[in-house]
Formats: structure tokens, sequence, C-alpha cells
């Protein structure tokens, strides 16, 4: 088990698997990249759309070939078909959006439904002219590996390697348009040309992928990474890097996986190594993660009822909620009768001092980039230097009454 | 404005009484109480730890810069987004056990006009809490829709699709179905944000009526020139509560200097003719 | 049109007349809330639900498995508010990234399973077999009033059409909530209407429509009567009461007209083999869609007059 997944992970096992898992690395990156794109555009799910509109092509194609009395199962056949129909989806999807009141996302679900619809009575007709026999067709639904040609291993590595090329080319362009199409336009980027190179790209993956993943799985190589990617940064030329590298990375570890056994489909693999590569960035990622977020929320929060409690204190007002009631408790403020300790009064009028200096320097100082990043809960020394605080307690005039905005 | 001492100082002088931990007065005379609000995205507040007390049968404009968290401030008292912390009072009572007494109007654009429904169907939304889930609208409601349309000058209205007014005959379509509340306070959240002056004119003179009849009136404000003749008291945020009070006295230039930072210029505070 | 039609087509045809309306009702809201492509995800997720529910019962019996796909629907729609939530990430990718997960997940259980004595495939999952529902017992149209026949008609049938009565009823009931909500969030929010309950129990009872509708007629047209019906009702009329009863009708006409298309249709073109009635179904509502997107009387946004 373990040697065949080193053979698979080193290319070892065998000329048609290091060509799928080449391809399939490639694909991962393409997919990475042109996902990023959607995504950044919040149009992941076209992407949906234009992988079930790929079924009605591939039967038409079968049909037409077997007509025509050639093979119906010639790959580059099918997936010209395939492309054909996703492309009039793609199409259809835009239509609807620009003609009628309906949104695009019903637009995509009508589209991908009716399609799909479409392309299963396909099958069972091409079903009833083979006379039962199997065409094969359904491997497209799910993605099959197993019984590849080698010829068909080619067409995976080429087509992904072909879509990688043209996200290279065209990543400048690219991101610009996908950061601010308006901008781009007015600097000179075709807008227009940009856009359809970028859903030809989508829909390259798609009709490559098809054979390997399926289609019904194969928008995960394109939505999965970038969202994974978004946890890890805030700039759209890393974004595309991570996108594209975790894609890569799903494809050539889903291969090698799907490679170690007989039951282990490579599309399915490779949409749980990419789910993997997500769970990872969204729970642990130190800046957008949910694990970072959610201790940052809760000591936020703390600090909060702490502020707050400690202004009733000093204010002499009930503290009302249990909450706050709970956390002045546990840091020692007050006692379980709700009366102060020594240690909560000193915290107490630190807040009302710290209140005060705040509102005096909102006024003495003409600064907003100070007052901008200020949460309410920073100690002002945090904030304003020494001199600044002495000039602060000097307008103050503490310990002397002082004239208080706010009222009391 | 008030003087007073610096409370913490007053406190670390006194030995160990935290005073009458109920006191908290105006809280049972106000229409509206809120005691430490805050709300916040992730660890950002957007508004921070707010007290404010709206007196009743007053018209109460809440004022701040963009970004100043006026909005969020007024959706956060009604719970419609959480809080963080604090709590908001109606006539003293918590206010999730006041629903009746309130009537919200959002604002216009939070909402897609493009819903498929009629004007007079969006105003007899306000009778729901009479109506309840399954109660038939009875010759009563329809009056009560056609009265409320009538006060807002949207009789003529009731059958169109509402996709087809203009934005201010939105907004007099939303202040109608507020209307048909029959509530005691009134929060608004810029009813005046991109209407016409006709609308504007329809709309303050209908919220004038509502002061005259002893209810209580709160609005997001954008409009600084028209704070003074609209309001009689004012709220002024910035994330935290900059002061309240009555307009003559809180709503001042060094408080708008304050309020809106470098983001108004001292010749614009001239302009406002403050006394 | 006897005999044969009461044995053979009846059956299937009210199954898929009962499928139509029971996923078209929840889908007129799922459309105005723009939330259209959860009906999407919900039919992808069913899978992974029944592969489940058979490890843990090993069987295949119909309570189990429709449990089973509810629950995963659950997941599904737990785990999207999660990912938009948490990971502040917007929902079409979290969409997205759920049903893709899910529905490999299922695939993968289904191939390390044996489930060759029994059917249960992915092809299934997708196309249903709504041609083999047939009321075998059945002699002609006297057959209705005869308890030993109505006895033996097949179990989907009146599980749909529990399921599309309920779904009705409850539409009913919580109509005027229903219709504040979805209009106006944050204002039925301030009026004390549960909208966060609201918008879950409209999830829950597409979940439920999708997994009543999916055993018997499968998860395409599952996906077809979430959307199509109910976007071509929304360019017929402009108010949401008369959206309902067109979505109703357009639904059901779809699958009357598709299930005679997909059986007969082949017939007149000289070929004696039928052709799958899901696919059939989706296809209708889909051509009806696109008349509808061309000529129907409400297709445009109005523009606002006056002012």
């Amino acid at each position: 088990m373990l040697s065949t997944f080193l053979d698979a992970l080193t290319l070892q096992a065998g000329y048609n698997a290091a060509l799928v898992a080449v391809g399939a690395t490639l694909l991962g990156v393409a997919g990475g990249c042109a996902g990023c794109f959607l995504f950044l555009r919040k149009r992941t799910l076209v992407s949906d759309a234009v992988a079930h509109a790929t079924l009605p092509g591939v039967c038409i194609a079968f049909i037409l070939m077997v007509f025509l009395g050639g093979d119906g199962r010639n790959l580059v056949g099918l997936l010209i078909g395939s492309a054909a129909t996703a492309g009039l989806g793609l199409l259809t999807v835009d239509w609807i959006t620009r003609k009628t009141r309906l949104s695009e996302d019903a637009a995509i679900g009508a589209v991908l439904s009716v399609f799909f619809g479409l392309g299963v009575v396909l099958l069972t007709v091409i079903q009833t002219l083979s006379h039962g026999k199997q065409a094969g067709l359904e491997g497209f639904l799910l993605g099959s590996t197993a019984g590849m040609l080698f010829q068909d291993a080619v067409i995976i590595a080429v087509g992904g390697a072909v879509s990688t090329a043209i996200i290279l080319v065209l990543r400048r362009p690219m991101t610009l348009v996908a950061f601010d199409p308006e901008y781009a336009g007015a600097t000179g980027v075709p807008v227009r040309f940009i856009d359809i190179a970028m859903m030809s790209v989508v829909m390259m993956v798609t009709v490559v992928g098809l054979k390997l993943v399926g289609l019904i799985l194969i928008v995960s190589s394109l939505i999965i990474p970038s969202v994974s990617a978004r946890f890890w940064t805030d700039r759209s030329d890393r974004l595309l890097v991570i996108a594209a590298a975790t894609g890569g990375l799903a494809g050539y570890l889903g291969t090698a996986v799907s490679a170690t056994a007989p039951n282990l489909p490579t599309g399915p693999i490779i949409v749980l190594v990419n789910f993997a590569f997500f769970s990872i960035s969204m729970l642990l990622s130190p800046k957008r993660g949910v694990l970072a977020a959610f201790l940052r929320h809760r000591k936020f929060q703390v600090d909060v009822h702490l502020h707050q409690g400690l202004t009733s204190l000093a204010r002499g007002e009930a503290i009302r909620e249990p909450l706050t009631r709970k956390m002045m408790r546990s840091a020692g403020y007050i006692r379980e009768d709700l009366v102060a300790t020594g240690k909560g009064r000193a915290a107490a009028a630190k807040t009302v001092l710290d209140e005060a200096r705040w509102a005096k320097a909102r006024q003495i100082i003409q600064d907003e980039a100070i007052f901008a990043s200020y949460d309410g809960l920073t100690p002002i020394e945090a904030v304003l230097t020494r001199d600044q605080i002495r000039d602060i307690d000097a307008a103050l005039g503490a310990p002397a009454p002082l004239v208080s905005p706010a009222g009391g | 404005m008030t003087t007073n001492t610096l409370p913490a100082l007053e406190l670390a002088a006194s030995d160990g009484h935290t005073g009458d931990m109920n006191r908290d007065t105006g809280l049972a005379a106000s229409a509206l109480a809120v005691r430490g609000l805050t709300v916040s995205y992730g660890t950002k507040p957007a508004v921070f730890s707010i007290d404010a007390t709206v007196p009743k049968a007053s018209m109460t404009a809440i004022v701040g810069p963009n970004g100043a968290g006026k909005s969020t401030f007024l959706k956060a008292v009604l719970g419609i987004i959480p809080r963080l912390s604090g709590a908001a009072y109606v006539d003293g009572k918590p206010l999730e056990t006041m629903r009746r007494a309130i009537a919200y109007v959002p604002q216009r654009a939070s909402v897609d006009w493009d819903f498929p429904t009629r004007v007079r169907d969006v105003v007899t939304m306000g009778q729901f809490r009479s109506l309840g889930l399954l109660g038939f609208i009875r010759p009563a409601h329809r009056k009560k829709t056609l009265e409320c349309l009538e006060r807002v000058g949207m009789a003529d209205f009731a059958d169109r699709q509402i996709g087809q007014l203009s934005g201010g005959q939105q907004q007099r379509v939303f202040l109608a179905r507020a209307l048909a509340q029959d509530a005691g306070l009134y929060l608004l959240d810029e009813p005046f944000a991109g209407v016409d002056a006709a609308t504007e004119k329809a709309i303050i003179d209908v919220l004038k009526g509502l002061k005259a009849e002893g209810k209580t009136v709160v609005c997001v404000h954008h409009d600084l020139a028209t704070v003074s003749d609209y309001f009689d008291h004012v709220l002024m945020l910035n994330i935290r509560k900059i002061a309240e009070g009555p307009v003559t006295t809180t709503f001042t230039g060094p408080m708008l200097q304050e309020t809106y930072g470098g983001r108004l210029a001292t010749t614009h505070i001239d302009q406002l003719k403050l006394d | 049109m006897g005999a044969e039609f009461v044995q053979l087509s009846l059956t299937p045809i009210l199954i898929g007349i009962l499928a139509a309306i029971a996923c078209a009702i929840p889908g007129n809201f799922l459309l105005l809330r723009k939330q259209a492509l959860i009906g999407d995800a919900i039919s992808h997720v069913v899978l992974p639900g029944i592969v489940a529910a058979f490890l843990v019962t090993g069987t295949i019996s119909t309570w189990p498995m429709m449990l089973g796909a509810a629950g995963a629907a659950v997941v599904a729609v737990v785990m999207i508010e999660a990912i938009r939530r948490l990971g502040r990430i917007e929902t079409g990718a979290a969409m997205g990234v759920t049903f893709t997960t899910l529905f490999a997940a299922g695939v993968l259980l289904l191939e390390q399973t044996d489930t060759s004595s029994v059917h249960l495939d992915v092809e299934h999952a997708l196309y249903g077999n709504l041609e083999s529902l047939i009321w075998l017992s059945a002699t002609g149209w006297t057959s209705l009033w005869d308890p030993a026949a109505l006895a033996d008609l097949p179990p989907e049938l009146t599980r749909m059409a529990v399921t599309t009565l309920v779904i009705a009823l409850l539409t009913v009931v919580f109509w005027r909530a229903l219709k504040i909500s979805t209009f106006d969030e944050g204002y039925a929010n301030s009026i004390g209407i549960p909208v966060k309950t609201i918008g879950f129990a409209l999830v829950i009872v597409s979940a439920v429509a999708a997994v009543a509708a999916f055993d018997a007629v499968g998860s395409i047209i599952v996906i077809a009567m979430f959307i199509c019906p109910p976007a071509t009702a929304r360019l017929m009329t402009n108010r949401l009461e008369h959206q309902i009863l067109w979505s109703i009708f357009f639904g059901a006409g779809s699958a009357v007209a598709g299930y005679v298309l997909a059986g007969y249709g082949p017939l007149w073109l000289g070929s004696s083999n039928a052709v799958s009635a899901a696919g059939m179904i989706a296809t209708v509502s889909g051509l009806v869609l696109g008349v509808a997107c061309l000529y129907a009387p409400a297709r445009s946004r109005v523009t606002a007059a006056g002012h």
C-alpha cells in the first residue's frame, strides 16, 4: 500500500498513471487560478452550470460520431461536444440574467438542471442505439481513470498544460479585471477579451477534467482551492499562487492516493484532499482562521463586558447584564453580593480616567489616524506618548472639577 | 451641558460604598433607553459602549459621519443584529417584551423592490400583530391600510406593483406600514435619504404629527442642515457617544467638530446657523 | 387509454405531479430569497445521506434512507452556514465547497461498500425510476374504487401525497410570516417574527420535499422543479399569491408533458424504447422557462414611474 503510494508519488506507477498524475496536477493548478477569478467576481457557481451543461454535448458528440461511422468513444470528439454545450449553457445563464428579472443564481440553477436533464434523456437514447451495450458515457458523471487509453492520458496532460499556460500568460490583466473591472478598463485592459479568456479556461478545466473527476465534482477543482487560499492572504496575486499550489497539490496527491487501491476513485479523492486543505485553512489560518478569530473575539468580548461593568461601578449604577456580572466576578472586581472589591474600585477609577483622557484627547489632538484605530479598550498609554498624556491631563485639570460634554 | 466632578476621583475618595446599585434615573421616564450597547464585527467595534436616553414625545436625530455606526446602533437596539453587550429598554421595560409598541422603518435600500407584491400588501404587513398568522383581512384592516396610505399621500397608489414606485414613494410606503402598527415609538433609518423635496415635506409633516400625538420619533439622519428645523433632541455618535441632549444646547460647533473630526470643515459648521 | 394507462401511467404521472408541486412551492421562496441554489446543494447531498443510512442499517428500506438523506441535508445546511459565517466566505462558494465534498464522500463510501446485491447506485439517485412505479393490480379506471387494488398502490404515491399536502398546509399556515420575512427581514425581525427560525424551517421543508421526491423521481427533477416553475411563474405575475399558483401549474404541467413525451415521443419518432422520464420532465420545464423568458408579461424589471 505504502509502496504503491510512493510509486505513484514518484511517477513510477506506469506511463499512463504518470501522465494522469501530471495532468491532474496541471489541471489543479489551472483550476485553482481560474477559480480565483470566479471567486473574486463572486461567480463561483457559474462553473457548476458549465459543468452540468457538458453532459448533453458529450451525448450529442457520441451520437454524431456513431452516425458518421466512427468510434463513439473518441475522447477528442466527446470533449469538443462537451465544450459546445458548456459554452451554450454559459451564454444561456448570461442571457437570462441580462434579459429578464431573474437573478444569476436562478439562471444557474435552471441551466444546470435543464441541460443535465436533457443529457440524461440523450443517455437513454444512446442506450437504445447501442442496443443495451454500455457506451461507457456514465464514466463522465463521476470520472474514471480505469481502462484509460494512452491517448486519453496525453489529452489530459496537454489540456492541463495549455490551460496553465494561458493563465500564466494572462495572469496580470486577469488579476486586474477580477479585482476592479472598471479600473482595468480605464487603463486599457480589454476587459471583454479577458473575461472570455477566463471563461474559456474555466470551460477547458471543466472539459478536460470530465474524464478524470467527472462533471458533478469538477467544480470542486475550481471552487475549493481559491476558497482555501482566501484564508491565508488578502492580496490577489498571492491568492492566485496559493490557490494554484493547493489545487495542484490536491490533484497530485489525489491521483497518487487513488492509485493505491482499486476502490478509490480519482475524482472523489481529489475533492476530499482539496477539502482537507480547506478545513486546515479555515480552522488554523492565523489571520482569518476560525480558531484565531474565536480566541480574539472571546478576549474582546470579555474586555467589553469588563469595561461596561467598571463604568457602571464608577457611576454607582447597577450592573444589569448577568454575563457582565459573571465576568466581573471572575476578574475579582466585584464580590458575590455585587459590592466592588478594592481591585475593582481601582480598575474602575482607571477606566473612568482613561475615558476622560480620551474625550479630552479627541478635542485637543486633531489626528484622525489615532482615533480611527482606536477600539475603545486600548489603554491610552498604548496609543499616545507620555508627553501627550501630560498635556491632556493638564487640559483636564484633574483633580479639579471638569466639564463633561456627554453629561453624567 | 452639565458640570460634575470626575467620577473616578469621587469614587476613589469614597470609603468602599458603591452607592445604590439600582440607581439609574431616567430609565423608566424615557421612551427608549440604551445601556452599554456594543456591537462589533470581529474585534472592530461598530458602536462602542453607548448609553442613550430618548425622552418621551420627543423627536430625536441620530447624527454622525459615515461609518459612525448610526444604522448599526438602531439595528442592534432592535436586536436585528446581535449585541456584544448592552440592553435596550422601552418605557423602562426590556425592549424584547415591548415589540408591540415599536415601529421600525428600515433603510429603503435594504429590501429588493422587485418583490412581487402591491403597495397595499406592504402596508397590510404593518398589521401583522393584530392579524396574526391566519386572521382574515377584514374591512377594518383594509380601511386602516388606506388611511395610513392617505396620511403619506399615497392612497392613489394602493394597487401599484412596488417596483414601479420612485424612491420617495417607496419611502412613503415604508412609513405608512409603520403607521399601520399604531406604535408609541417610531425608529426610522435614514428616512430622508435620496427622496425628493415633496416627499421630505410629507414625511416630516407626518412625523411632527406623531410627536403632537405624544409619540416618540427617532431618526438616523444625515443632513446636518435640517437637524435644528426637524428635531428637538440629538444623539451624536462616532462609534462612541459624543453627546446627547436638546438640539439647542448639544448641537454645537465644538460637539460637531468632535463628532466629525477633521471631516467637517469649520466653514461648514458656520453655515449650519447654530445659535 | 383504458386499463393499460391506469396500470402503467397513472401512478407515475401522479407521483411526478406531486413531486413537482412539493418542490415548486418552497422553491418560490428560495427564489425570492436568492437561495435558489440551496435546492441544488440539497439534492447533491442526498446521495451521501442514503449511503450512510445503508451503512448504518445494512438494509435498503425507505425510512432509514429518508432519515439519512434528511440528516445529510441538515448537515449540508449547517456546513454552508458555518463556512459562510465563520469563514466569511460568500454563499455561492460555501455551497460549492459543501456539496462537492459531501457528494464526493458519498461516492467514495459507495465504492468502498459492497452494494452489488442491492439497488443502490449513483445513477438511480440522479435519475430516479419514475417509469417503474406502476400500479400492478389495477385493471382499469374502476380500480380507483376497489379497496384491494388501492391497497396495492405504490407506497411512493402515498408518501409523496402526504408530503405535498403537509408542505401546502405549512405554506398556508405560515404564509403571512413567510411573506413578510422574505420581503423585509429586518422589519420582520423588529415586529417579533422569528426570521432565523423561519429561514431554517424553509430549508428543512425544502430538504423534506427533495428527499421524498428523489426516491421516486431522482435528483434532477428535484433541482429543476425547485427552480424552473417558480422562475417561470415569477415572469408571469407581480403578485406572490399568483406566482405560487402559476408555479404549481407549471410544475404539474411539466410533469405531465414530460412524462408523456418520454413515454410516447420516441414511439411517434418510430423508436420502440422510451427515454428517461425524469430527464424529459426537467427538459420540458426548461423549455417552458425559455418561452417565458421571451414572451411572459412580467419578464423584465419594471422601471420607476413618475417623480
